[in-house]
Parts: C-alpha cells; structure tokens; sequence
C-alpha cells in the first residue's frame, strides 16, 4: 500500500545540525532526549525480544533429529551434541515429511528463478509509465494516476480466482509455470512501481528536460539519457524492496505456481506446522530461506530505507 | 519444459531424494528460461521503444506516449481492474456443476443468488469467527507496532549506536512471514506436555516456576500470539519511518519548551506529537492494511485450529481447496470493503500532496 508523506512534514537522514557552537550544541541536543532510566532499559528489553528470537532459530537448526523432540537446545549444546548436519541434510538431500521429498536446494532455485524476472519486469514497466504520468501530459493523465495509486490499496485477494483462471489451461496456459508466475507477481508490484518512480521522476528539475526537448530530443531519447541515468536510487530502492517482498511471498507462489516452481516459503510452511519425526528440519531450512533477505538487507539497507521514506510500503 | 516434468515425477517416486541425476539438469534449464525471459523482455521494449522514435512528425509523442503507458494500463486492466469486478460479480452467485439439459454433459453453472454468500459468512459461527478475528488483527497490530515503534524510536534518538540498535529491529523486515512464523510457532512458542521444555517462553517460565502453557491452543488468546508474531515483523518498519519524521522536529521548538521548564515527557506529548502526527497516520494506515491482508502467518503456525482462522485464509482455502469459489469471492469482497475508507483517505491526502506542489 502507499503512505503519502505531508508535504509540511520535511523528512530527513541526518539530523539537521542548526545553531550552537559545535561542542555545545552536542551537549544540548544530548539533554533534550528522554534520559531516563526506564528509557533505556525499555530500549533494551525491545533490542532483545527482536533479536533473541532469530539467534534461538540459528541454535534449534543445530540440534540434531534425534534429540529436538525431547532437548532444548541449550541442553545438547551443554553435551556438546551440536551439528550442522541439518543444513546438509536439508539442503542436499531431502525436505518434507518423507525421506523421498526433494531438496531444499530445488527451492532455493525456483526462488531465484521466480524472483529475478519478477523484479526486472514491474521496474522497467513501472518507469516507462512513470515518466509519461509525469512528463508527458495528456487528456486522463490524472484520473488514471490516481486509479492506479487506489489499486495499491486493493487487496490482492480480490483478483486471485479470476486471474488464475486467465492464466490457466483455459487461456493463457501459463499458470503453474514459471511465466505465470513472473506475470501475477508482475501486475501486483506495478501499482506500487509506478507511484514510488513517479514520486521520484517528477521531481527531477524541469529545467534539465525542457534544455533537452529544445535541443530537440524526443520522448524516447530523453527517457534513455535522462531519466533512466537520474532515477538509478529510486530503481534501487524498488528493486530491492520487490527482492524482499517476492522472495518472502507466498500466496502468490501457491496460487499460481505448482511443484516445478514452488519457492522455499512453500514446503518450509507446509512442514511448520507438522510436528512429526521431521520437525527438526524445519529450523535449518526456516534459516536458509533469510540468509539471502538478509545478507541483501544489510548490504542495502541505505537504498531500502530511502525506498520506504520516499513514499512506499505493500502489502 | 514438458520432458523436465515427465523427468522429475519419476526420480520422485524412488526410494531416496537428494540430487538425483536430473537434478542440475533441471536448474540449468530454469536459470536459462529466467535469463532468456529477461533478455527477450529487454530487447522487446528496446526495439518497440526505438520502434516509436522512428515516427516522424507530430505523430511521434502520440505514439511514445501509447507505448509508455499502454504495457501497465493494460496489465493493470486485465489483470486487477477485471478480476476484482468479476470477484466481485461471482461473490452474487452460486457455481454448480449440472446436466446440461440438451447434451446431458455436466457443466459449470452459474446462478445468482444475491446476498446468500454474505449472509453466510456473516451467520455461519466458524465462518464469523474468521472475521471476527481479522478485525481485531486490523485494529490490533497497527496499534501495538505503531506504539512500540514510536516509543523505541524515541528512547533511542541520538543515543549511542543508534544505528546499529536501529538495524535490530528492522531487521525482521527482511524475513519471511513464513520464516518469522517458524520462528514464534516451533520455537518461540513450543510446548511440551511432559519433559524438558524446549520453547524458549516455556523454559523462562519453568525457571520461575509456572506450569507450561500451551500458547497455540489457548483459545481466544491464541490469536493474540499469532498477532505477536506480525508486530514483531512491523515494528521495524513503523520506528523507522517515525524516527525519520522525529528528526524533522525542529530543535528550537524543543530547546524553547525546555526553557519553559517543560519535561521530556511534557515535550514529548506537546510538541513531538502533534509535529508527526500525520506520519503515525501513515503508518498506522499501512499496517492496518498488512495485518488485513495476512495469511501466511495463519497457514503456517496454526492452519487455522482452534478458532484462530482469518478472511484471507479462510478465502484461500474455500477459493483453491474446497473449490467453493463464490464463498471465497465474498470473503475477499469482505476485506475489500475494510480498505475503502482507506483507499478514500489515501487518494484525498493524495490530491492535497498535487495541490500543495
């Protein structure tokens, strides 16, 4: 969905260093914060419970299947019982609630295979359009801005059983399939794409682009030369926050997809909630499916931030 | 494609998993299907695009303009726009397979049947519960992340390392909601009736002392650990788009407010409160719309046992499970018409946005 910032409310990165010498300055704006004990102490407590529970999925991942059902896992590390077999067992041999169910690496796969398309194509849409709400002036410009900005809102639920029945055997034949699943992921990130690009095209300076429309480059050209070279943050940040949100999917991927192209939220939700003999696997591979979110996230946090500041979050 | 199925199914049926010899095979060919269909994608608009700048003449911006905008109008339309009116139109009627009069072949059958989907929903006990239950997730979770992510963001503005005790709490933004349901669901929440506790929360709370408590089937609080689960995911999210709107407070209204003698907390409350309010509005917007929309967390942790079933769900299994689509379609036309105030309030401050330009 879309969180349009006020305009009277300036956001920023940094925190606007205004008046005062530069040590004394420091020294107020140190007073000024809610110095309190209890403030530090609730800030603790909440660092905690969003960290704790991530680090004790690590340490269940290590305990081995004999031993998860009946030992805490601070217990086996205390026999020194602790393996990272689960993580080869999971990866290479098998997932599932059978010894014959595949690899979690198959998945690990399909998400690639799923997500990378599914970024490229709502981004390079989203833009074109983006520059030509913002650019190009026509009859129904706003009306249709202002249509797909209300479609970020509409639960996607809502167009689930008519699309599936498009892209099935009786049309389009592609559900089930990687391509129908590149093409539902697609039209649900477009709203989205193209609001966030637009916020960021219209506001590159209307100078730069009536010096090149007097020089006489078309639409076509200033798009290549301007715009795309201009608006690689804004890129950026969509593309990583449609990273995230397509490798983390998984309505889309159950709806659309089948067992060629599940990606590694399916069988690790299918498997969660079966406490069986193969309960232990599930950590392992619970952990395997955010190393990559996560090594993304950390490593672009900047962009991504920006892209959440800049206009955006879904859902 | 179709050899790579008829492949798989039969290295399935033997004993043993693992990387069977098909294995690379298969990935090689779908790693080139994805690159193949970014390429083609590629050099499609590359030589449409080129294509319209050949025109020449007036007829030139008219056609840029067509090729620009016509690729996500039309994926839009046929692809969002059309199936929420069919939903729409399916949630009024009944599907059943009958005897075709003439042939005698039986065939999908449509009749209107008005309100009657809704009206079950709305009086079949099970069926209200889930609804029931997504409201309070809708009023809930925006509540509490929003509220924990303010105070957050205020006890750790311009504190030591603020950064990094910011990415910690953000950091769930970057799990799955399936992963982040592994880990409340199996680890966080698990519960033995006998034995070592091997939930985290059960064995703090065996070392104080308290019985094991089963937290899933704790029926109607068992929703509420389910809801835990998303907050922990949006907190991140709502402190750091706050904190953000926190810095833009000028200094010198702050710095005059303690001259007055005003405390920290009088300062927060008069002068931090009111300079974000719009933002809390935001946030509290988009997580409302979040926590309506959610399914993951349910399929994955509970499945919906013991009363803690919601709309989207609910609306998953009826629409591709038991193949009763009509009911599904009114579930999902139910948590539509949760947003439209939403979808109002969000194109108004839209419009206000173009007029302030």
């Amino acid at each position: 969905m879309s969180v349009t910032m006020p305009p009277q409310q300036p956001v920023k990165d940094k925190d606007p260093k205004k008046g005062g010498g530069p040590g004394k300055g420091a020294a107020k704006r140190a007073k000024q914060r809610l110095t309190s004990p209890w403030a530090t102490a609730a800030a603790i407590v909440i660092a905690l419970l969003w960290t704790i529970p991530t680090i004790a999925l690590f340490m269940n991942s290590l305990v081995p299947g004999d031993r998860y059902r009946t030992d805490a896992w601070w217990t086996v590390l205390a026999d020194g019982d602790l393996t990272f077999g689960n993580f080869n067992q999971v990866l290479f041999d098998s997932f599932g609630d059978n010894s014959t169910a595949p690899p979690l690496l198959e998945y690990v796969f399909n998400s690639i295979v799923v997500t990378v398309p599914a970024v490229v194509f709502p981004v390079v849409l989203g833009l074109m359009a983006a520059y030509a709400f913002a650019w190009i002036p026509f009859r129904g410009s706003n009306f249709l801005f202002v249509l797909i900005f209300a479609l970020q809102v509409v639960p996607l639920q809502l167009a689930l059983i008519p699309l599936l029945r498009l892209l099935g055997p009786e049309n389009l034949g592609v559900a089930g399939q990687f391509p129908g699943v590149w093409i539902a992921h697609t039209i649900f990130a477009l709203p989205l794409s193209v609001f966030l690009l637009h916020n960021f095209v219209s506001h590159i300076p209307r100078e730069v682009l009536e010096a090149a429309r007097v020089d006489g480059a078309s639409h076509t050209q200033m798009f290549f030369r301007i715009i795309i070279p201009l608006s690689l943050p804004a890129v950026a940040s969509l593309a990583i926050f449609q990273f995230l949100w397509v490798w983390n999917d998984l309505l889309v991927s159950a709806v659309f997809g089948s067992a060629n192209t599940y990606p590694l939220t399916y069988p690790i939700s299918n498997l969660a909630g079966d406490y069986g003999q193969y309960a232990y696997l599930v950590p392992p591979a619970a952990f395997i499916s955010m190393i990559i979110p996560l090594v993304v996230f950390f490593s672009l946090q900047r962009y991504f931030v920006r892209g959440l500041l800049a206009g955006s979050s879904k859902g | 494609m179709v050899s790579t199925e008829g492949l798989q199914s039969v290295s399935r049926v033997l004993p043993t998993a693992g990387l069977d010899g098909d294995f690379w095979s298969t990935q090689g060919q779908n790693l080139l299907l994805a690159t193949v269909a970014v390429v083609v994608f590629i050099t499609i608009v590359l030589l449409i695009m080129y294509g319209a700048d050949l025109v020449k003449g007036r007829g030139r911006d008219k056609v840029t303009l067509i090729v620009l905008i016509s690729p996500v109008l039309l994926l839009l339309g046929i692809g969002l726009v059309y199936p929420a009116l069919d939903t729409t139109w399916l949630s009024f009627n009944d599907v059943a397979n009958e005897p075709d009069p003439a042939t005698g072949i039986y065939t999908t059958v449509m009749q209107f049947i008005g309100l009657e989907n809704y009206r079950f929903a709305f009086t079949d006990p099970s069926t209200l519960r889930t609804v029931l239950n997504t409201f309070v997730w809708m009023v809930v979770v925006p509540l509490l992340s929003t509220g924990t992510g303010l105070a957050y963001a205020v006890f750790i503005d311009r504190a030591k390392g603020e950064k990094i005790l910011k990415s910690l709490v953000f950091m769930p933004m970057a799990i799955s909601l399936v992963g982040a349901s592994v880990i409340w669901g199996n680890i966080m929440y698990d519960y033995n009736q006998v034995g070592e506790q091997t939930g985290i929360l059960n064995a703090l709370g065996a070392m104080v002392g308290l019985e094991p408590y089963n937290f899933l089937a704790d029926n109607p609080w068992n929703t509420l650990w389910l809801i835990v689960i998303l907050v922990w995911i949006q907190t991140g999210f709502a402190m750091v788009i706050l904190s953000a709107a926190i810095k833009g407070v000028p200094v010198e209204m702050n710095e005059a407010a303690s001259l007055d003698g005003a405390n920290a907390w009088q300062r927060f409350w008069s002068i931090t409160i009111p300079s974000i309010r719009s933002t809390i509005v935001v946030v509290l917007t988009t997580i409302t719309i979040m926590a309506l929309k959610v399914y993951d967390i349910v399929r994955t942790v509970t499945q919906g046992r013991d009363s803690t079933d919601v709309v989207a769900n609910r609306m998953y299994v009826l629409s591709f499970v038991e193949g009763r689509e009509p009911l599904g379609a009114a579930l999902a036309v139910i948590l539509f018409v949760f947003v439209i105030p939403i979808v109002i309030y969000n194109v108004r401050s839209l419009n206000k946005v173009k007029e302030n330009r």
